[in-house]
């Protein structure tokens, strides 16, 4: 009962308000490295160095009005936001922060669950989470939002696929879906993967990146031409689920980027000797390490890069990203029979 | 215990969902019921122990198939009512018809007993993805391969009724 009921319920809790509270924060800190890019200080007036502007935030977006468009679908608006901020938190239940602890004479496990289909798991959740912003879209009865909906969902069914394509290799190198095995396969076999599948790890990052709608591939919330994008509508706590979901959704990316290519909770070069001492510090806190050094490159790559243009991001999605990862598919399938 | 009232919730929400799919006067509304339908669906698969047919019947059904159903019936206008079919009781007729084929595969299925349970027992084993993997790229090699041909015509297709000049 304990071990069964009690001690996920205990980690799930854990993980929602780690989540919730890293959103927070990263908010900040774009905040921050973007106003430090461009030689400004960024928020700097709430608590020292604005570290309580998030809570000034949250504040804000609580007791703003909520306001729900007249002719709006009434229904569908109040749950295209639920839509999409659900399946970005359940994503996290399969992913491994930690080797297992034993506390009390009990065994803490690293992770929420170990599905043994956790990778496709993930996959699944997210293609769900695309319905919030069509529907939100939609449901708005407002041209900028529907065409923001639109190339929203576009964007995200066409990098899906080259995306999908790379976790396929990783598969192959690991021979599982289940993303603890995975990392158990990069600690048997001693290296990550990133090394071993270079390609894979750029194309996955740039999918990522236009996954999560984040420059340089934000069109769907592209200001000069279509207002706020698909969320331009909503306002109050609704709006606030949009943005908590687009962190959160970062936050996966960059955990499974983790987990899948830099050995998730493993210390860096588990099979070199000398550098065993790594293996003190804990694997969470090589995990949150590895996973915040993701996020901020997103951030550093938003204040860096232009934008760019819809059909550039087309023809790089379907005509170089997806040949390329097919193309990794057969070659790692190769070398798996030949070497 | 716990399973049959697992079973009887989900199978009461499929139903009703099912229900609301045919009901709601609004097609994105329909839509968005039938994606609910689907979930429960893989809820059930879940209860099974198939954990890898539940998350390929969220991927292809929910996320995939049904986000197209989504694209044609937000960006067709059907505010317009369907004009009337010239004849008016061509829908009666078609229910009866329908409404008898059901009859006579449930007759089929209770009294005469053709849909019998495949053998085996007990829980799948936890490695369910290879069990699949190794049946499909063997006992059923051909069929597989034909079904892939099959999508891959599908596909060719597609893309040439979509761009006429190529």
């Amino acid at each position: 009962m304990v071990e069964t009921v009690i001690v996920p319920l205990i980690m799930i809790v854990i993980v929602l308000v780690a989540v919730l509270v890293t959103v927070m924060y990263i908010v900040l800190l774009e905040r921050k490295v973007q106003a430090w890019v461009q030689v400004r200080l960024g928020p700097m007036r709430v608590g020292p160095h604005g570290i309580l502007q998030p809570l000034a935030d949250v504040l804000k977006l609580f007791v703003k009005e909520d306001i729900t468009p007249a002719r709006a679908d009434k229904w569908v608006f109040t749950a295209a936001p639920i839509i999409v901020l659900v399946p970005a938190l359940i994503a996290f239940a399969v992913i491994p922060f930690g080797r297992d602890l034993t506390l009390f004479g009990m065994t803490i496990p690293g992770r929420i669950a170990d599905v043994n289909v956790g990778l496709l798991y993930i996959i699944s959740v997210a293609s769900i989470g695309i319905y919030g912003i069509i529907l939100g879209g939609w449901s708005s009865n407002s041209k900028y939002p529907l065409l923001a909906s639109l190339r929203s969902s576009a964007q995200l069914i066409s990098y899906e696929i080259a995306v999908t394509m790379t976790l396929v290799t990783v598969i192959m190198l690991a021979g599982t879906l289940s993303l603890v095995g995975i990392v158990g396969a990069q600690l048997s076999k001693g290296w990550w993967f990133g090394f071993m599948q270079p390609v894979a790890f750029f194309i996955y990052f740039i999918g990522g990146l236009a996954e999560t709608n984040r420059a340089p591939f934000d069109l769907p919330e592209a200001e000069q031409e279509l207002v706020a994008g698909f969320h331009t509508e909503y306002s109050g706590m609704r709006f606030a689920f949009y943005f908590l979901a687009e962190y959160a959704n970062m936050i996966v990316v960059s955990s499974v980027a983790t987990t899948l290519f830099l050995g998730g909770w493993l210390a860096p070069f588990p099979s070199v000797p000398w550098l065993s001492f790594l293996g003190l510090v804990p694997g969470w806190a090589w995990f949150m390490l590895k996973t915040f050094g993701f996020l901020y490159v997103f951030l550093w790559v938003r204040a860096t890069l232009p934008r760019y243009r819809y059909d550039q991001l087309m023809r790089l999605g379907w005509k170089w990203l997806i040949p390329l990862a097919i193309l990794n598919v057969v070659v790692t399938g190769l070398l798996k029979v030949l070497v | 215990m716990v399973e049959a009232a697992a079973f009887y919730i989900l199978a009461a929400l499929i139903l009703g969902f099912g229900a609301l799919v045919i009901t709601a006067r609004s097609t994105v509304h329909s839509v968005l019921f039938l994606v609910a339908d689907f979930l429960c669906v893989a809820a059930l698969y879940v209860t099974l122990q198939a954990e890898f047919l539940a998350v390929i019947q969220v991927m292809v059904y929910a996320g995939g198939i049904v986000v197209l159903y989504l694209f044609v019936v937000m960006l067709v206008n059907l505010k317009r009512p369907p004009e009337a079919h010239s004849d008016p009781r061509r829908l009666g007729r078609l229910g009866v018809v329908m409404a008898a084929a059901v009859l006579a595969e449930l007759v089929a299925i209770f009294a005469v007993g053709w849909a019998k349970p495949a053998g085996g027992e007990g829980a799948l084993s936890p490695k369910n993805v290879e069990q699949i993997g190794r049946a499909l790229y063997t006992d059923y090699l051909i069929p597989f391969e034909l079904a892939s041909i099959l999508l891959l015509v599908a596909m060719i297709g597609a893309i040439i009724l979509a761009k006429r000049e190529l």
